[in-house]
């Protein structure tokens, strides 16, 4: 077929984009030469970037969801200040980006106005957990409320890396920030805190929410794709390693991904309308231990001592319980809820 | 002309001027404002446009903002905490040359709260690059609306319409409303300079270093200023199609030979010419200049109509505290080195009425030369004494 290379992006041990064994119409987007390349290479993102990595495809995938009639939003952070350092830009799709907290709402007056001139462009709103979850979060329950057709989607990378790695709402428990430092007898951040953006996306009743992963790009697409089907507001909230942040080694970006996927850490699931749709089973379940180990934000539980062993017990049981919950276990290849 | 509340005039007027996206969060005194252009909106009576509610002001600007940049002639109101609860969104608008048009029901900001009229919610955001023109009446609180559009669309910078909270939106006065074929003529079609648009792809709101970045903000400036031009134009095109004055740098009433000169903004100058008139009438030499055109600040036209003053008195309804007038300071600006005396009277805060009478009397003493460089009018001095002697006790 025209326009696919089935081998040359062939990728050992990935889920990346080596899909020569799948027929050219189940693809990736990123598997096409035709593909829309909406953030193009030359960025200043950092070795291993896993936002850098979820954008490309997201954006890819919502280009070719809407035929190129699409507009980005983009919310202060990471992405917007490695993508378009002036006169740089990375971007190849019309893009604006206003400031940190408003992208939901920017993005909802662009498709006002889209609405209003009767044109079939299309908004896609983007920023990290900080933009989204924290200061963004009024904009966002505002968007998701009035249900504007705007898919938002939050790359999470569980801290403020932009401004050198502190705490969000999404850091996980334990994990050391700069500003939760390892010190003291409750080292790295507290137990009990945080919010679950899925979750509250899925109380506006919105018409879909769904989680995702770098490390399996292809429902990552997939995912955008449902997204981009329907009309109404639809929140994709990605899970994106940080090696920078979370002191991981570059080269594994992809593998701790999965590790936090396969560990119940991270479940990937969809919901419509307020309810769990699907879930992706856990092909082949892992302890968190391997998964915290390849972080340094996570060196401090590791020291040899009692009180580590605890802490790693205690992820261990919030893992456990998303796989309860989201019915991670199931044989099945994906799970059908109810 | 008909008997209709400020308000409603401002939407009717807002409505003829063909919005596309109406975004608005309540807060008093802007919420019937937004509760007639609701209305206009949902009986259909403005196809095509999408009047939305939402749970901010830093939302509604946003929005705006979004609507703007993707070609859409957007429009939002607020007031007081509301336009403080905006100010990163106000800067971001103005930063990336969104012709977005506002009004701001001018009001006091808290603590304490205070819902009525002052001019501390504008005078806070008069640097964030809107350029911010203030009304006299009703009538032209209207007509401002239909050269603010025109304006911030020929110049790409938005605009800011301050009007009187509850002394003018508020009131009934008889109000003469365009006709669309008239606004039509004067206002074409927004066509936005660069828009968000598939098919040719631009970045908007890029990072922007050191490098040049005060060339940027050195633009914005020179931009500004061309508002200094082009206001007076438009105000006489208007005059000519409209068959009235509205709109302007600056406003002056009986300055000829006057010795003594009060300048204000927005509705107190019509007070302020009633006591012109009444000190005239006993042979003083007063007059009062209004100033329509606060930012960008009118420094020649201020300066060539206060030329002939011996004293100045700058009345206004703020006060920066630790410092004084910030209208009083901006006037002491323009009239550079060989300044007459200015006098900053602070008034109206937080809504109390301004008198004729309290008026007349810190003029009198301005001339007798008994007037305080910076002067509260109406205070209420014993209530302040005894406070402050309580303060020195602790």
């Amino acid at each position: 077929m025209s326009g696919q290379q089935p081998i040359k992006f062939y990728q050992t041990g990935t889920f990346t984009v080596g899909n020569r064994l799948l027929d050219p119409e189940k693809r990736t987007v990123q598997a096409s030469i035709g593909r829309s390349n909406a953030l193009t290479s030359g960025h200043r993102a950092c070795q291993g970037c896993g936002e850098a990595l979820g954008a490309r495809y997201v954006l890819d995938a919502a280009m070719r969801a809407t035929n190129g009639r699409l507009v980005a939003v983009n919310a202060t952070g990471c992405l917007e200040v490695f993508s378009t350092p002036y006169p740089e830009s990375a971007w190849q799709v019309a893009w604006l980006h206003s400031l940190f907290g408003n992208a939901a709402a920017v993005a909802s007056g662009v498709a006002a106005a889209f609405r209003v001139k009767r044109s079939d462009v299309r908004v896609l709103a983007q920023g990290g957990d900080g933009g989204t979850m924290d200061i963004g979060f009024g904009c966002l329950s505002g968007m998701f409320e009035r249900n504007d057709d705007v898919l938002y989607v939050c790359y999470d990378n569980e801290a403020y890396m932009n401004t050198g790695v502190q705490r969000s709402s999404a850091t996980p428990a334990g994990a050391r920030t700069s500003t939760t430092p390892a010190v003291g007898s409750d080292p790295g951040n507290a137990f009990g805190t945080g919010k679950n953006l899925p979750a509250l996306a899925m109380a506006h009743g919105i018409p879909y929410v769904a989680t995702a992963s770098v490390a399996d790009l292809h429902d990552l697409e997939a995912k955008v794709d449902r997204a981009m089907a329907v009309h109404g507001a639809r929140y994709l909230h990605v899970h994106v390693p940080c090696p920078l942040g979370w002191g991981s080694d570059p080269a594994k970006t992809i593998e701790i991904a999965r590790l936090a996927v396969e560990s119940g850490l991270f479940p990937l699931f969809e919901a419509e309308h307020g309810e769990v749709v699907r879930s992706t089973p856990i092909r082949r379940r892992v302890a968190v231990d391997p998964y915290l180990r390849l972080q340094t934000r996570f060196a401090h539980l590791f020291d040899g001592g009692v009180a580590g062993a605890e802490v790693i017990a205690r992820i261990q049981a919030i893992a456990d319980k998303n796989v309860a919950r989201f019915r991670l276990a199931s044989t099945e290849t994906e799970s059908e809820l109810p | 002309m008909k008997q209709i509340e400020g308000s409603r005039a401002i939407a009717e007027t807002v409505a003829l001027c063909r919005p596309e996206v109406i975004c608005a969060y309540p807060i008093t005194p802007q919420t019937h404002i937004v509760e007639a252009l609701s209305e206009i909106v949902k009986a259909g009576e403005l196809d095509p446009c999408a009047f939305i509610n939402v749970e901010s002001e830093f939302t509604a600007l946003s929005v705006a903002i979004g609507a703007s940049a993707a070609g859409s002639r957007a429009y939002t109101a607020t007031a007081s905490q509301g336009l403080l609860y905006m100010t990163e969104a106000l800067y971001n608008a103005a930063g990336l040359g969104l012709p977005i048009v506002m009004t701001l029901g001018t009001r006091a900001i808290g603590a304490p709260i205070n819902i009525w009229n002052d001019h501390s919610d504008a005078m806070a955001l008069r640097d964030a690059g809107w350029i911010q023109l203030f009304a006299e009446s009703n009538q032209e609180a209207a007509d401002l609306h239909v050269m603010a559009f025109r304006l911030a669309e020929e110049l790409s910078v938005p605009v800011m319409v301050c009007v009187d909270g509850f002394i003018l939106t508020h009131a009934f006065e008889p109000v003469d409303i365009p006709t669309q074929a008239d606004v039509d003529g004067f206002l074409p079609p927004f066509e936005p300079r660069e828009v968000l648009n598939p098919a040719e792809p631009i970045t908007i709101g890029a990072l922007v270093g050191p490098e040049a970045f005060t060339e940027v903000k050195g633009l914005a400036h020179q931009k500004m200023l061309r508002a200094i031009e082009r206001i007076p134009a438009l105000a006489s095109e208007f005059a000519a199609r409209f068959g009235r004055t509205s709109g302007g740098l600056v406003r002056s009433y009986r300055t000829f030979d006057a010795d003594t000169v009060v300048v204000a903004l927005g509705s107190v100058s019509g007070t302020i010419q009633e006591v012109v008139d009444a000190m005239r009438d006993k042979g003083q030499a007063v007059g009062s200049l209004s100033v329509g055109t606060f930012r960008p600040f009118p420094f020649a036209a201020v300066r060539q109509a206060l030329m002939h003053a011996v004293r100045v008195v700058v009345v206004e309804k703020n006060v920066a505290v630790g410092m004084g007038g910030v209208l009083a300071s901006d006037v002491r600006e323009a009239l550079g080195a060989e300044a007459p005396l200015v006098h900053t009277v602070v008034a109206g805060l937080g809504g109390r009425a301004i008198t004729t009478t309290s008026l007349r009397r810190a003029l009198e003493q301005a001339h007798a030369g008994t007037l305080e460089l910076l002067h509260f009018l109406d205070l209420d001095r014993p209530v302040v004494e005894r406070a402050t002697a309580k303060e020195m006790c602790r």
